[in-house]
């Protein structure tokens, strides 16, 4: 019963979905929907990033752009400044991730030490004084203007470039989804519910908290180059607070702890921006969108606190817990009357 | 024979007050040794500074003959100091067997592996229940922690401790707040634990009837203060004790809190 089965039915169900999405573009023959479909599956990877800190580890980090912002610029430039080949883009990807894995290890061993609110406020600094860096390195980043290049000649066709881009976001979930359920991954939960008692069974805490952090960081790069090229321009726009708070939103609607979530979290968020900035150009309201999401967040804390993932599985839990109690009521009582 | 566990001067004080107050005291291997002492005695806190939990200002506290005062929790764990809570620690939002789980992975040293299943481990799952078996917790297995009733939850912590198979048990109140019906099974594990003989065991308890039993030696803290320490004959006729904290009285006052 409690074997992971490959063919459970949930698998069966991610597995349908993936089936669509590699039909869609295909039966759906629209530049602007694959454009924004291929939006909310690379958004959809930064936010399972970000659950990893937030729902499995119970860190809060607010400059989780800023790995976001570095797989950007590495595919970005080095796309730009060596020759625009799938080997470069590769490479640039393997970079970007490198770099990132490499500053979250020394940014989380030096704060993830410290209190939660702390490290939160210290990662916004760091962040922060990163894309100032960016603005102010012109020669390299044309700062707040940034600059456009060219990707790879097959990512030319939208659908190839969506279907690389579902490729590896199958991937990342197959690779979050075994490490979450790994023993390692089972550590992570238990600092998130209990740090202190983690640390009294006898686990190394900080380390598992540097762990998170640097596979969150890594993955988020990789995002952060798949962004670029879908817009084939890069600006320092990719290491504002915007995209941290976009990563959060999606993950706390979504729901945290759950990997599945932050990818509905992901498909709400970046819809509603997508129908919301249409309407704007009728209802001027619309522009500031982001009170909308403020009001959604309010809304979702509030009545949702587990997102909507969450609330699901709790239901579904409950009615099992309801049908498993029915069946379960006779054999009992057989048992106390045998006593 | 070197002491498992021996403190010299051990002291922690919390702005001027002292709730540790230079306790000098050694425990010898195998030995089943209970703490008793008034509310706010420093019991907890004295489990504290052996533990790890807290690090004492003043004195050292040794481990098989090596100071240990300046390692972290963590640490002191993986050297074979094991500890239950007083006030229930657990993981609240995960099932029983998960916590459970947890401990038993940490003692197998499973720390880092981060792609095997988690649930290919059958050993350990298997271990798990069998020490929630002994707790009499089994049928509770997959209920999520936060949800168990008080002496539940009490079981629980027990049964993380035991599935860490420290060298050194350290049991804060192990049957505080459970109903009387429940005790009786706590004491038959820590009896069974006892009779194996291959545990050091340091317990925290108010029922005089239970530690007169089970005790080897039974020293009392008061007010921070190492009164006596000595067999549990010696303590209960200790003028001292029954003067500062026993009063004569102890299985009337005593079992009742
Ligand atoms: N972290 C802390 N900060 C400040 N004071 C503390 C702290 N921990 C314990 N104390 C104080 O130290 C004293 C001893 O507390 P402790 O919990 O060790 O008592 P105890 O003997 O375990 O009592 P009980 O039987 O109620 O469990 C108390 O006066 C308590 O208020
Ligand atoms: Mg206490």
């Amino acid at each position: 019963m409690n074997k992971p089965i490959l063919l459970s039915r949930s698998n069966i169900f991610l597995f349908i979905i993936v089936l669509a999405l590699i039909a869609f573009p295909f039966v759906m023959d629209s530049r602007t929907l694959t454009i924004l479909v291929t939006q909310i599956l690379i958004f959809g990877i930064l936010a399972m990033s970000y659950d990893i800190l937030l729902g499995y580890t119970g860190i809060v980090s607010f400059g989780h752009a800023m790995f976001f912002g570095i797989g950007a610029y590495c595919t970005a430039i080095m796309l730009n400044d060596f020759e625009s080949t799938i080997f470069v883009f590769i490479g640039s990807i393997a970079v970007g991730m490198v770099i990132a894995g490499i500053l979250s290890f020394i940014v989380g061993l030096l704060t993830l030490r410290l209190k939660s609110h702390f490290f939160a406020m210290l990662t916004m600094a760091i962040s922060g004084l990163l894309l100032v860096v960016a603005e102010k390195w012109r020669s390299v980043t044309k700062g707040n203007d940034g600059f456009t290049f060219k990707a790879p000649e097959v990512f030319k066709d939208r659908i190839v470039f969506y279907l690389v881009v579902l490729a590896l976001i199958v991937i990342v979930f197959i690779v979050l989804k075994r490490f979450v359920n790994s023993p390692l991954g089972r550590v992570l939960i238990a600092v998130r519910e209990n740090e202190q008692r983690t640390k009294s069974l006898g686990f190394k805490t900080l380390y598992y908290k540097v762990i998170a952090s640097v596979l969150a960081g890594v993955i988020a790069s990789l995002a952060g180059s798949l962004y670029a090229v879908s817009l084939r321009f890069v600006n320092t726009a990719v290491l504002t607070m915007e995209i941290t708070l976009d990563a959060l939103l999606m993950t706390i609607i979504g729901g945290v702890g759950t990997l599945i979530g932050p990818l509905v979290g992901a498909v709400v968020i970046e819809s509603a921006q997508h129908y919301l900035s249409g309407l704007a150009r009728d209802f001027p309201i619309f522009e500031r969108w982001i009170i909308f999401f403020g009001i959604i967040y309010i809304l979702a804390v509030i009545f949702f606190p587990k997102g909507i993932v969450g609330t699901i599985q709790a239901k579904y839990f409950q009615w099992k817990d309801k049908k498993a109690q029915l069946n379960v009521v006779p054999l009992s009582k057989n048992k106390e009357s045998s006593k | 024979m070197e002491p498992i566990i021996r403190t010299e001067n051990l002291s922690i004080s919390f702005g001027g007050h002292k709730a540790v107050d230079r306790v000098n005291f050694e425990m010898p291997e195998k030995h089943f040794k209970s703490i008793i002492g008034p509310n706010g005695a420093g019991k907890t806190t004295f489990f504290n500074l052996i533990s790890g939990e807290l690090k004492n200002t003043e004195g050292d506290v040794f481990f098989k003959g090596q100071s240990i005062a300046n390692l972290s929790s963590v640490e002191r764990t993986r050297l074979g100091l094991g500890r239950s809570f007083q006030i229930t620690n657990v993981f609240p939002n995960l099932t029983v067997l998960e916590n459970v789980r947890l401990a038993v992975q940490s003692r197998e040293k499973i720390r880092f592996n981060p792609f095997k299943h988690y649930l290919h481990y059958k050993k350990i799952t298997q271990d798990a229940l069998t020490i929630l078996e002994q707790v009499l917790l089994e049928n509770k297995a997959h209920h999520i922690a936060s949800q168990l009733a008080h002496g539940e939850k009490r079981k629980l912590e027990i049964a993380m401790l035991l599935a860490l198979d420290t060298e050194v048990l350290m049991l804060d109140e192990p049957t505080a707040g459970m109903s009387l019906e429940e005790v009786p099974a706590i004491l038959d594990v820590i009896k069974s634990i006892k009779s194996r003989g291959d545990k050091t065991i340091l317990l925290i308890e108010h029922k005089m009837d239970m530690i007169l039993d089970l005790s080897d030696s039974i020293m009392v803290l008061f007010n921070g203060k190492l009164l006596a320490d000595g067999s549990p004959s010696e303590i209960m006729n200790n003028t001292t004790v029954q003067n500062a904290y026993l009063g004569g009285l102890y299985d009337g006052e005593l079992v009742e809190t």
